[in-house]
């Protein structure tokens, strides 16, 4: 048999893998390496397997994933720091039928939309929130937030974060996990092919759940900031591995 | 038993050469390339594509969806 070539491997029929149509022609603005890009797929993905474009509203938090609508070829809002789970409340309680998710880092999230986050939970709005942990305020310049892990570096803690004056990393997830509202909260991560493919599986089901109005799904997806940690991509996936998942242990926490 | 070979083809100006890819090919097929695209990053590119099964792993881990995968069986 003559040598197969390349070119006859690569025709439209071959397609195995290819971009999701919901991207929009815009490049991502993230750094290089960097996992939003990653879920930011995930979740147009399960969206796109669903058949659920016309029907989803996403909400953009303020961080490096500002821009997401401008990425996500889906209706969506931009809310002001931390108020995302408040306008999917509001929007979900006026749209029963739509599907609704908030896609959130964690300075948005666990610092400046604590309260929002945590009520939101506890009432139990029909909503999904995709929460992106990377221990670090990556948009502003790297500086300590509410995630970052004991000893670590960032810009507002350069000798590493003292426990006994700047505060212990709080588990928002664990946390969320003990309000009834709260259907299905996991956690989860992007830095193998076999973890995201958990992670896809966990956002699909964050989305199917809403079908069935019982409570908030809750995603969290422990993410790296290479710019902020001053590492290489790999470097920083390595770290992650070694540092952050010790800490924020990847599993399902509650599936009701 | 069907061989299975695959292929990737790289949107070269859109790769921001992470490097995040080469770690995860099982089959150590990719490398970084010495050129560098428009942005000035060095790109991903098939070093050994013979070595390739279409697997998926490096566009799975992908953070800017710039690979797209092909695969086909090869009768033995």
């Amino acid at each position: 048999m003559a040598e197969l070539r390349i070119e006859d491997i690569i025709k439209p029929e071959n397609i195995v893998f290819k971009k999701t149509k919901l991207f929009t022609d815009k490049p991502l603005s993230y750094c290089p390496g960097c996992g939003h890009g990653v879920v930011h797929r995930l979740v147009l993905e399960v969206i796109e397997e669903m058949g659920i474009e016309a029907e989803t509203i996403g909400i953009a938090p303020v961080g490096c994933s500002v821009l997401a609508y401008e990425f996500m070829n889906i209706d969506m809002v931009q809310a002001p720091h931390g108020r995302a789970p408040a306008l999917a409340t509001g929007i979900k309680r006026i749209h029963t039928e739509k599907f609704v998710f908030t896609y959130q880092g964690d300075g948005d999230l666990a610092a400046i939309g604590t309260a929002e986050t945590i009520h939101a939970c506890n009432r139990g709005e029909n909503i999904a929130i995709i929460f992106i942990n990377n221990g670090i305020y990556g948009m502003t310049g790297g500086q300590m937030a509410p995630t970052t892990l004991p000893g670590m570096q960032s810009s507002t803690s350069p000798y590493g974060r003292d426990v006994e004056t700047m505060g212990h990393p709080m588990k928002i997830t664990e946390l969320v996990s003990n309000l009834p509202g709260t259907r299905f909260v996991a956690r989860h991560a992007v830095h193998t092919p076999a973890l995201v493919r958990k992670t896809k599986k966990a956002i699909r089901k964050a989305f199917e759940n809403q079908k069935e109005n019982k409570g908030l799904s809750f995603v969290e997806v422990v993410s790296n900031c290479n710019s902020g940690w001053k590492m290489s991509p790999v470097e920083s996936n390595k770290w992650l591995a070694e540092n952050m998942l010790p800490f924020y242990e990847l599993g399902t926490l509650k599936d009701e | 038993m069907a061989k299975v070979r695959g292929a990737i083809v790289v949107d070269v100006e859109r790769c921001k050469g992470c490097e995040i890819c080469i770690g995860s090919c099982p089959t150590d097929v990719l490398r970084m390339s010495v050129d560098v695209n428009g942005k000035g990053y060095h790109y991903a590119y098939m070093e050994n594509p013979e070595a390739c099964t279409g697997c998926v792993n490096c566009a799975t881990v992908c953070p800017d969806t710039v690979i797209t995968v092909y695969r086909i069986k090869v009768p033995s």
